[in-house]
């Protein structure tokens, strides 16, 4: 059997591949590309929802919230430990990431307006995640489907406490009941871009569903979504901005509008309304951070100096 | 949070995954955590840290942020020597002993659990 050939059948027996067997090239490459990009994604992650820390309206709100800004973090550095194991470095993949060469996930160049953004947030922006990271769960990547795990269990955690904002605040005035509506106005569409291109667009789709890093087309999850999240919606008492949205007896599904494919092009290009600022702050964060990862350093040298004298 | 960017139209579809990296790298930490009394430590993941210290601290940071151990190892990455299944020819042959599998003698029903 060729290398290739036993790969394929590892991976078609649903078992998992690891980081020291052999494996096609593409694949690495596919991996580490989209593996990178997910830990990206969780660290610009964090700049939407922290910029509200300061003003959460409670200290509960306030403490949810840091403890789910710290949580992306921390799935940001299980990601990057995933890719470290194809034979990258995570300072590799950082510095790719500041030098603009390596992207994120367009949600994040949105802007979180008022207090109703972070339930929306959590409820729809992490609910796709959630979608999305549950088929991960069964890639064919050992260290990244583990890492999925993991990931997946502290995400309910953020979309529920999202959902439960927003339950409360539509409990609340019209004016926060307003608020709600006007969150969800705006991250409505933006949130159904996060499966990406339609399958019939999508240019890695094929090859991934065939190595099994990838389980489900991405219409098929957007589908998912739309489903799972409608009656959400009528519970909150909050009205979806699509006019095409109804109940389609017929597919067992929602039907739904057209995504606005321009913008959603647009903001991958980079002219979202907040690409250039959360880079600019992600750099901003990693060079100030400097003297400290140096002076770390030098104090583990000197103490093993010593140590060794 | 999640996903894989497409590729926009009219951009190239390769991207790089290796650059130049200038100043120092902390050290790669493999962690092992065990989950409650009773069980052994298990892999859960690694990190970097500049010493052992901080690689327990950040430890518990990145990997036990909801109970999920009592007792927490690190190890430097470096110092781990393994064998994969594909170039351990004693490991493949173990599998051939199958006199050492309890399930390959036959025990008349008549005696009972055995």
């Amino acid at each position: 059997m060729s290398p290739e050939e036993r790969f394929q059948s590892i991976v078609d027996a649903e078992d998992k591949i690891e980081p020291t067997d052999w494996m096609p090239d593409a694949y690495r490459k596919t991996l580490i590309r989209q593996i990178a990009q997910h830990a990206h994604s969780e660290v610009i992650g964090m700049q939407p929802e922290g910029t509200w820390i300061s003003r959460a309206p409670t200290l509960h709100r306030k403490a949810i919230l840091m403890a789910k800004v710290q949580d992306e973090a921390g799935h940001g550095l299980y990601l990057y430990s995933a890719a470290e194991t194809l034979g990258v470095t995570r300072n590799e993949l950082q510095e790719l990431l500041h030098q603009g060469k390596h992207k994120y996930s367009s949600i994040f160049n949105y802007p979180t307006l008022n207090w109703a953004d972070i339930g929306t947030v959590g409820w729809l922006v992490d609910g796709a995640a959630i979608t999305n990271q549950v088929m991960l769960t069964r890639c064919s990547y050992g260290p990244y489907a583990r890492g999925m795990v993991r990931i997946c269990k502290e995400e309910s955690f953020h979309q529920r406490q999202g959902y439960e904002l927003l339950i409360k605040l539509c409990q609340g005035s019209d004016e926060q009941k307003a608020l709600a509506q006007d969150a969800l106005d705006r991250w409505w569409w933006p949130s159904l871009m996060m499966f990406g291109p339609h399958d019939t667009e999508s240019t890695h789709t094929e090859q991934s569903m065939a190595w099994k890093i990838k389980r489900v087309s991405n219409d098929d999850l957007r589908q998912q979504f739309v489903d799972m999240t409608v009656p959400q919606a009528d519970y909150l008492g909050l009205r979806i901005p699509d006019p095409g949205l109804r109940w389609n007896e017929a597919r067992g599904h929602y039907d739904f509008g057209e995504i606005d494919w321009d913008e959603f092009w647009a903001v991958v290009r980079g002219d979202g309304p907040m690409n250039r600022e959360r880079l600019a702050h992600k750099v901003d964060a990693w060079q100030e951070g400097a003297w400290v990862r140096e002076a770390a350093l030098a104090y583990a040298e000197k103490r093993a100096g010593r140590s060794a004298a | 949070m999640t996903y894989e960017v497409p590729v926009a139209p009219g951009e190239s579809a390769d991207i790089e995954t290796s650059t130049e990296i200038s100043g120092g790298v902390w050290p790669m930490w493999e962690v092992f955590v065990r989950a409650r009394r009773g069980v052994s430590h298990v892999h859960i993941g690694s990190l970097h840290a500049p010493d052992s210290e901080t690689a327990l601290q950040n430890a518990r940071d990145v990997y036990t942020r909801r109970g999920e151990g009592v007792s927490v190892w690190v190890v430097p990455s470096r110092e781990v020597r393994a064998f994969e299944p594909d170039d351990a020819v004693d490991y493949v042959e173990a599998n051939e002993k199958v006199y050492r599998m309890a399930t390959t003698y036959e025990i008349p029903e008549e005696v009972g659990q055995m």
